[in-house]
Order: C-alpha cells, then sequence, then structure tokens
C-alpha cells in the first residue's frame, strides 16, 4: 500500500522546502522589473519569469522524485 | 462591429476542422467505458485518468480560450502588468503539488464529487457544504459565459457573425447545442478527449505565431523597442517594464490567482477524474510547459503593438495578428482551434456545476435517498440547464459585465479556500467561524470591486499616510481568514461544540485507489 510522504523520513521530507522557491522568486518583482541586462534581445522583465518556467517544473520534478 | 467580409477558405477550414472535432465529443462515450447511470462515471469519468490525459484535461481546463485572447489582449493594453498570468501560471503548481493529492485521497476514499462534499465530510456541517456549493456555482457560471464571449469574438473575425441579431446568435447557438448534447451523452469523457486533439492544435498554433511573427515584424529586439516607444509616447498607464508602483499589484495578483485557481470546481473536477495522487503530483512538474505556451500567447499583445493594430476592442488582437500574417487557412485552423479551446472548459465547467447541483442541492435537500440511476440523470439535466443559462445570460448581458461577474467570481472563490484548503491538513477551525470568515470576506471583496465599480480589481488601503495596492481577492481572503482564526478560538472558548468529522488524518495520504467507505 503506497502511502505519502507523512511516513517518509524527516531528511526526505526536506526537500519540499524546495517548493517555496518560486515564490520567492517571483513574488519580488522589485528584482526583476528591469531592462538590461537582455537575452536574445528579450528584456530581463521577460526573460526572467520565462526562465522560471522550466526551473519550476524541475524542483517539483525533484521533490516528486525525492519523495517517490 | 463592422461586418468583415467572408473568406471562403478560412471559412471552410473553420468548419471542418470544428465539426471533426466536435465528433470526437459524441464517441468518447465509448471510450474507457463505464455505467454512465452513476454520477462517479458521468461527471468524473470513474476516476481512472492517466498522467498524458489528466496534462490534456487539466491543461484543457486550465488554459481556457478565454486566456488565448484575454491574455494577450490586457498586455495590449496596459503592457507589463497584464504578464502576471505567467508568475501566476507558475506558482500555482507548488501549491496544487501539496494540495491536491490529499484532496484526491479523502475525496477518493469516501465518494466525494465535490469540494463542498469534502467539506460536508470534514466539518459535518451542512450550512458550510451549501455555502460552498453555492459559491462554486456563482463563479463558474459566468466563467462559462466568459468562454461563449471568446468564441464569439473569433466567429465575429471568421464572418460568421451577421449584423442581424438573429444571425449573430446563430452561430454560437449551433455551438452550444453540440456542446449541451456531448456533454449530456458523454459526460467528462467528452471534454477529456476533444482536449487531447484541441491542445495540439492550440500547440501548433502558437508555436507557428511565435516563429513567423517575429520574422514578419522584423524581430523580438525591434519588437520590444517598437512597443516600449510606442507606450511611452502614448503617456498613458501602459509600461514595457512593470513601474514600481504596480510592483505589489501584480504580486498580489499573481498569488492571488494562483490560490482561487484550485478552488473553482471545474479544475477539482479534473483533479478529481485522475486515477491516484501520483498522477496529480506528476501532473504539478508536466503542467508548466502549458505555461510556457501561456507567456508565449502573452507576447501576441506585444506584437500587436508592434505591429501597429488598432482593433475595435482589444479582444480581437489575436484574431486580427492571425488574419494579417497568416494564409487564409491556417487562420480558419487557428480559429477552430480557439473556439474547441472554449467548448472544452465549457463543458468541463458545467459538469462541475452539475455535480455540484446534484450532490449538494439535490440528494442533500430535494432527495436525499436518491439512488445513483436517479443522481446521474438529474446531475445530466443540470447540465443542459447551466448551459442553456450561460448562452441567455450572453444574449442578454454585455460582454463588459460578463468579464466583470467572472473578476468577482475570482474574488469569491478565493473565500471558499480557509474551509478547503486547511481542512486537508487539520481542522484547525471551528466551522463556525469557516462561516463567518466567509460572510466577511465575500462583504469586504464584492464592496472593494463595487467602489472600483469593477473597472479594475486591484483596491489601495491608505492608513496614516501608508498606502498598499494589492488584489481584492488578496484583501478579503486577509479579512476572511483573520475572522476565522479568531473566532474560532471564540467559539471552542464558549463551548460550541464541533461536529463529528467523517475522515480520518490516514484518508489524506493515500496516493493510490482505496476501498470505497460510504459515509453521510
Amino acid at each position: 500500500m503506497l502511502k505519502a510522504d507523512e511516513k517518509l523520513p524527516a531528511k526526505r521530507l526536506g526537500w519540499r522546502w524546495l517548493l517555496f522557491l518560486p515564490y520567492i522568486g517571483l513574488l519580488f518583482p522589485s528584482f526583476y522589473a528591469r531592462e538590461t541586462p537582455t537575452l536574445f534581445s528579450f528584456p530581463f522583465f521577460y526573460w526572467y519569469q520565462f526562465l522560471w518556467v522550466p526551473l519550476t517544473a524541475l524542483l517539483v520534478g525533484l521533490v516528486y522524485w525525492r519523495n517517490r | 462591429m463592422p461586418p468583415h467580409p467572408i473568406d471562403a477558405q478560412a471559412l471552410t477550414v473553420f468548419l471542418i476542422v470544428s465539426l471533426a472535432i466536435a465528433a470526437i465529443g459524441f464517441f468518447s462515450a465509448k471510450w474507457k467505458r463505464g455505467n454512465l447511470g452513476v454520477l462517479d462515471e458521468w461527471g468524473l469519468a470513474g476516476r481512472q485518468f492517466g498522467t498524458l490525459i489528466t496534462w490534456f484535461l487539466i491543461g484543457g481546463d486550465f488554459y481556457t480560450a478565454y486566456t488565448i485572447i484575454a491574455v494577450p489582449a490586457l498586455v495590449f493594453g496596459v503592457g507589463a502588468l497584464g504578464f502576471f498570468a505567467l508568475p501566476y501560471t507558475i506558482i500555482v503548481y507548488p501549491f496544487v503539488f501539496a494540495t491536491m493529492p490529499r484532496l484526491w485521497a479523502v475525496s477518493q476514499r469516501h465518494g466525494y464529487v465535490t469540494p463542498a462534499d469534502f467539506v460536508k465530510g470534514r466539518y459535518g456541517s451542512r450550512t458550510l457544504a451549501t455555502v460552498v456549493a453555492f459559491t462554486g456555482i456563482m463563479a463558474i457560471l459566468p466563467y462559462i459565459a466568459l468562454q461563449l464571449v471568446g468564441m464569439q469574438s473569433i466567429l465575429d473575425q471568421v464572418g460568421l457573425s451577421e449584423n442581424t441579431p438573429l444571425l449573430h446568435n446563430l452561430p454560437i447557438t449551433i455551438a452550444f447545442l453540440i456542446l449541451a448534447f456531448f456533454t449530456y451523452s458523454s459526460g467528462l469523457r467528452a471534454p477529456a478527449m476533444i482536449a487531447v486533439a484541441k491542445d495540439l492544435l492550440i500547440y501548433i498554433v502558437v508555436i507557428a505565431c511565435i516563429i513567423i511573427l517575429p520574422i514578419e515584424l522584423g524581430g523580438f529586439a525591434h519588437i520590444f523597442h517598437i512597443a516600449s516607444s510606442t507606450w511611452s509616447s502614448s503617456g498613458g498607464a501602459a509600461s514595457m517594464i512593470l513601474k514600481p508602483k504596480d510592483f505589489t499589484a501584480y504580486s498580489s495578483l499573481a498569488l492571488g490567482s494562483a490560490l482561487a485557481a484550485f478552488m473553482y470546481p471545474h479544475t477539482i473536477t479534473s483533479v478529481l477524474a485522475s486515477k491516484s495522487g501520483q498522477v496529480i503530483r506528476r501532473n504539478a512538474a508536466l503542467l508548466p510547459a502549458y505555461t510556457l505556451l501561456l507567456g508565449l500567447i502573452a507576447l501576441l499583445g506585444i506584437m500587436g503593438v508592434a505591429a501597429g493594430l488598432h482593433p475595435a476592442s482589444t479582444s480581437q488582437v489575436v484574431p486580427e495578428l492571425l488574419s494579417r500574417y497568416f494564409p487564409s487557412w491556417f487562420a480558419g485552423l487557428s480559429f477552430a482551434a480557439i473556439v474547441i479551446a472554449a467548448l472544452v472548459p465549457a463543458a468541463i465547467m458545467s459538469i462541475a456545476a452539475a455535480n455540484l447541483y446534484t450532490r449538494n442541492f439535490y440528494r442533500e435537500f430535494l432527495r436525499p435517498n436518491a439512488t445513483p440511476a436517479q443522481e446521474s440523470s438529474a446531475a445530466k439535466n443540470a447540465s443542459i440547464f447551466v448551459q442553456i443559462g450561460a448562452l441567455i445570460f450572453v444574449f442578454l448581458a454585455s460582454h463588459t459585465f460578463i468579464i466583470n461577474l467572472q473578476l468577482l467570481g475570482g474574488i469569491w472563490i478565493l473565500q471558499t479556500l480557509p474551509a478547503i484548503v486547511f481542512g486537508l491538513w487539520k481542522r484547525c477551525f471551528h466551522h463556525h467561524s469557516l462561516l463567518l470568515g466567509w460572510g466577511v470576506g465575500i462583504v469586504v471583496g464584492t464592496s472593494m470591486a463595487a467602489v472600483l465599480r469593477l473597472h479594475s480589481s486591484v483596491y489601495t488601503v491608505h492608513m496614516h499616510g501608508f498606502t498598499l495596492s494589492l488584489y481584492a481577492g488578496i484583501w478579503s481572503l486577509a479579512a476572511n481568514l483573520l475572522v476565522t482564526a479568531g473566532s474560532s478560538y471564540g467559539f471552542d472558548r464558549w463551548g460550541k461544540a464541533r461536529r463529528q468529522d467523517a475522515t480520518v488524518d490516514e484518508d489524506y495520504l493515500m496516493l493510490e485507489k482505496q476501498p470505497i467507505e460510504r459515509t453521510g
């Protein structure tokens, strides 16, 4: 019978803190509301937020994998 | 509106693709066949969708036709502020990962079909469950109508809508008859199967846009340059980089929308239809692929500015870009994709509303001993009723009114979060205080929206020379939580007894299907 991670050792649960990173990275626009440095002629404001899409997918994937 | 010339080629492709995809809906009743005379089968497709189908289903449900039209329209109108849709659809997934497998587990174990079913089992309060169900229905009706608004803006562009009222409403009525018919006959299986075809089409369209439009418009550097200078010379509120005064509005809109997204009954319906908690967790990692798509769609708003479009309404930005820069067969294909992208969520939404009606009103108040067959037929009829209601609503109300009402719906649905989400871990709150908090949240949110005359959802609070602008949904959720937490202590203290909890801790932890325990 497969159960969720409440039954897993605390060490593994620690990976869940990674899930907070996207909130820290994105909920403070004062960090990223700027034009430079540009990437492929995208202003920083745009490419930085786009970058968080694969990054969040990876983080969630990592937590899934560690808590399997 | 100005009549558009009918482009025969675009129209032909549009009609063929739309009808072919609609046909899938009719045949999907036979797919993974179950007894459609049971609500679990009609309304949740037997809780058996794997990772891939769930990915398409939630993708089709969450990223709607209205999104494809409205996000670029907003960016076209206000610039960077409209881009909050991107952080919103990113930060929603860690939340989904943490909460939705628990909701799935407890719902599967106890046979819950709606979030209100869960609230009733957890808190034992019929009043609280009814309030959650009622909020869900009120929030979802304008959302269904909004899908029709998105569809209408496409039909206008194809030239299918004529100026006489009768002919103007005919195409949308036909589209809706098709929708009503396949929802009735196939239940949730229909939108799940159509979603696969629809999403593949949308991916093709968006990727083509993102390759071809920059070439036509002289490259991204040029696009950003023109958009930036157009916005700064117009002297309006729009800008290419977010202005400091909009920082708090931007992040609170992103956070509030992310918290609201999976409180809506239709997204919860898609979640509950999956076959295991692991499927949901995997999807929390895989669904950001749609977010990438949404970000690219948002860029179309900037491209619209760079292309120097002057549409009568901003919702025409995407359709105009498509007709101006693409061969007409491709424009026809894209329009069909967007119309189908309206049908999928509209179908899921009406199924979700029907589930709520059946479980939390019909069985709760009208016929407590309803057999599974009676339940299923009540839901089928309710779905037709909901869809006709939405259609009439679109005919009678102005599009602005529907958009505003949907905005209010987002604020309302957020007020069900304390009852649904906190209850997934602990019964920290008393059911009376959850009701009280809900009431306060609804009043605060609605009056803020009324003061803003629904032109905006960002409310500024001035206090002792200190000002803070936040999404009204966040203000009202904060008020709600404050009252809920504060009064909960009071109710327990004054000896108001808590009700029986039908669930146990173990119920929330299972990642695979368990034998069902019938309660209530």
